[in-house]
């Protein structure tokens, strides 16, 4: 049983009303856009409600807009794009989020109350791109050590780094203690 | 008297000169021989390159054949780090930390491009070689290495045992100190410059093909040999 997106995507309409920024489609898949204020809200009713049982969420992931050629920059409101992935298992559908935030405040509510998957999606997109999620119960770096400086997938951070991988300081098993 | 004097303590323990008598350079050499045809490895193996040496270590090509059949991931017993794929800046302290464990005579061959160099990352995240880190005994460049390069580095190794010589100094680091130091303890190997597997294997015209310098030109078909800048 598939999932119908245009009667979806009229019922977001009218219960959200102009929190839905727009809905597209490219090549067979769904995109849905959101103001960054009512993702929390979005995210529960894509969850429980009968014609959008969407129980997983694949991932959690950000783009970062800043130098993009002008085609793609253009449907980018803010710099950065968070991603949401969306599986229906009983529907056998996906569905992509966005939201876009802008450098500051670089903050979104946190899914991870709603789906327990958000949790280390969220930490990945807050090490690599800085993007702050509010109500996160753990938000700390997942990649990079915990005492990097920077956040290295932003389009302003150069590929060499700034000197970290020469050195880098010393392995301490009292620091450990706490992974 | 004198004569005999002297030959007795020739033969026995070391003389004047410093060189070893006869029965120690022996015994040293008895030694040296036991711990090349015994390399018991530590394979810290994180990433491609560990998959070529899971190969090796498999049935087809066997490494335990040259006695390095104890493979454990134990630092404490093991004789000869392989280090075998990505190191980034988060696993370099724990690389440190494993090598420094390790006990005294030991070796390190680093093994495929990222070990040796960074490889094809040249990012944020990567070691541009551990050799800035841990002394080097012998590199293996490939990405990944075939079976074959991580066997002749192993007996590289081998024939450095044999001479009793090992790497235990660090690159220059005065650009880019370090607050901590990898221990490196003396024993009584001589100092060695590290090596390089394949290098036996480049050839001064590098457009020839390989077999053909080898074994030269087959006789059949010595007027369909494509050379470049030939027609």
């Amino acid at each position: 049983m598939s999932l119908d997106f245009s009667k979806l995507f009229t019922t977001l309409q009218t219960r959200f009303g102009d929190a839905i920024l727009s809905t597209s489609e490219f090549r067979s898949q769904q995109v849905l856009r959101v103001k960054r204020e009512s993702i929390l809200a979005v995210m529960t009713f894509l969850r429980d409600d009968a014609s959008a049982k969407f129980e997983m969420l694949t991932d959690v992931t950000c783009v970062d807009g800043l130098r993009l050629p002008t085609d793609m920059q253009k449907e980018f409101t803010e710099r950065f794009a968070v991603v949401y992935q969306l599986t229906s298992i009983s529907q056998n559908a996906r569905l992509r989020v966005k939201a876009y935030v802008s450098e500051d405040p670089c903050e979104i509510d946190s899914v991870s109350g709603v789906w327990d998957s958000a949790n280390w999606g969220e930490r990945e997109a807050y090490d690599l791109f800085g993007v702050v999620f509010k109500g996160h119960p753990d938000l700390k770096r997942i990649l990079m050590p915990d005492n990097y400086e920077g956040h290295p997938l932003r389009k302003d951070y150069p590929l060499k780094g700034r000197g970290e991988r020469d050195n880098f300081p010393k392995f301490n098993y009292a620091q450990a203690q706490g992974f | 008297m004198a004569d005999t004097t002297e030959m007795g303590t020739g033969v026995i323990g070391s003389d004047k000169s410093g060189d070893g008598g006869f029965i120690t350079t022996t015994i040293n050499s008895l030694i040296n021989w036991g711990r090349s045809n015994s390399l018991w490895p530590m394979p810290f193996g994180t990433a491609c390159c560990a998959i070529e040496m899971m190969a090796t270590l498999s049935s087809r090509y066997d490494l335990s054949r040259f006695g390095a059949e104890v493979i454990r991931f134990s630092p404490r017993q093991s004789d000869l780090m392989i280090v075998s794929g990505r190191i980034s800046i988060k696993m370099m302290p724990v690389l440190i930390e494993i090598y420094n464990q390790m006990p005294e005579p030991k070796w390190c061959i680093s093994m495929g491009a990222c070990a040796s160099t960074g490889g094809v990352f040249d990012t944020y995240t990567l070691i541009q070689g551990v050799d800035q880190f841990i002394p080097v005994d012998v590199y293996i460049p490939g990405c990944p290495p075939r079976p074959e390069g991580l066997i002749d580095a192993v007996m590289l190794i081998q024939q450095k045992i044999k001479r009793n010589e090992r790497n235990y100094k660090l690159y220059d680091r005065t650009k880019h100190p370090l607050d901590f130091q990898p221990v490196s303890l003396v024993s009584n190997s001589t100092q060695a410059a590290p090596e390089l597997t394949g290098t036996r294997h480049s050839l001064p015209d590098k457009d020839t093909p390989l077999q053909e310098a080898l074994f030269g030109l087959p006789e059949r078909d010595v007027k369909h040999v494509a050379r470049i800048g030939n027609a």
